[in-house]
């Protein structure tokens, strides 16, 4: 299937779960990024269990703390 | 307020712009904005808004020019090394623009003090390094009812979005809480290329102006990404659902302000 990753279209495995495509992204600091699909975010402990389906639209939103010092 | 002539030269490319104008120009002048962080982001953001001819810039920091500052935080110089940065920041910015006011406070922002700082000012740049003072400043900003923008920089990467009550999303609608202390880095851990702050803390200034004379889209309801090694830039429309958030949502659950723990490698510096 095809899905839309940061913007990007790519390739995945049917039946991909929000946890497998963390994994596959190579997410930097997992525990705490947030991710959408399709414009709605998925709680953490709905990573396991959120299957991302054929055209959608993945985001993954990290946090970035610098600036000042 | 009639604009002299020598101010119609300084701000003569701001008024031939249809979207600035007279009018745009004036109030900019009338404008109170208020930078929290003289760093990284805060320096750019106020060299330009001071340029832009803001009336009043109030500028937030704690800290003294360091030596390991000058990389990038280009307001402060050599000599500065040791002063307030606040102090030098605001020397620069009266240098760059004498028609601009600028108010300083050498002071870390607390739950106490947050909410007095802000009160006086349109918009809020959010120049913090660290996510305890973004937080707070987050929800001041919902609970005082100020627009402000949010930004960070890391390595070669930067973000940014902006809020305005009502009109989208919230920095804690997207990041529910600040992560443990330690557990993402920031510049002074993992580094930030100079320019980055230029590049992010620029679209700060330019959020504010927009913000001040009404022109165009705001970046509410979008997280602005850049990474300058692939020289990408990315706009994330983010969930446009707010009513569950913690602070701005319908049932809010944080209703005071909260200090969280600062890392300890931080707060040395």
């Amino acid at each position: 299937m095809k899905i839309t990753v940061a913007g990007k279209i790519k390739e995945y495995d049917d039946g991909i779960t929000v946890a497998k495509l963390v994994e596959l992204e190579n997410v930097e600091t997992p525990e705490y990024v947030t991710v959408t699909v399709n414009d709605e975010f998925v709680e953490s402990h709905d990573f396991a269990n959120t299957t991302i389906k054929d055209g959608d639209t993945v985001e993954f939103l990290y946090f970035m703390g610098g600036g000042q010092a | 307020m009639a604009f002299t002539n020598e101010q119609l030269e300084r701000y003569s490319r701001h008024i031939i712009l249809k979207e600035v104008g007279a009018k745009g120009q004036k109030k900019l002048s009338q404008a109170k904005v208020l930078i929290i962080g003289a760093g990284g982001l805060g320096a750019p953001a106020a060299l330009y808004l001071a340029a832009a001819g803001v009336g009043t810039i109030g500028i937030v920091d704690a800290d003294e020019v360091d030596l390991s500052n000058l990389q990038r935080q280009v307001i402060h110089t050599t000599p500065d090394i040791g002063k307030p940065k606040v102090q030098s920041a605001k020397e620069t910015m009266e240098a760059i623009n004498p028609d601009v006011t600028v108010n300083t406070y050498h002071t870390f922002v607390t739950s106490e003090n947050v909410l007095d700082l802000i009160k006086d000012y349109d918009f809020i740049l959010d120049g913090t390094d660290n996510f305890p003072a973004k937080f707070l400043i987050n929800d001041a900003c919902v609970m005082a009812k100020k627009p402000f923008s949010h930004a960070g920089i890391i390595r070669f990467k930067g973000q940014l979005m902006t809020y305005v009550p009502g009109q989208g999303p919230c920095y804690r609608c997207v990041f529910k809480n600040p992560p443990p202390k330690d557990a993402v880095p920031t510049c002074k851990q993992a580094g930030v290329i100079g320019a980055m702050g230029g590049v992010i803390g620029s679209l700060q200034a330019m959020e504010a102006v927009k913000y001040i004379v009404g022109a165009g889209d705001l970046l509410t309801g979008y997280l602005l990404t850049f990474d300058a090694l692939k020289m990408e830039w990315h706009k994330v429309k983010l969930p446009p659902d707010t009513s569950k958030c913690a602070v701005c949502g319908e049932h809010p659950t944080i209703t005071e302000l909260v200090d969280y723990e600062q890392a300890e490698c931080d707060m040395k510096k």
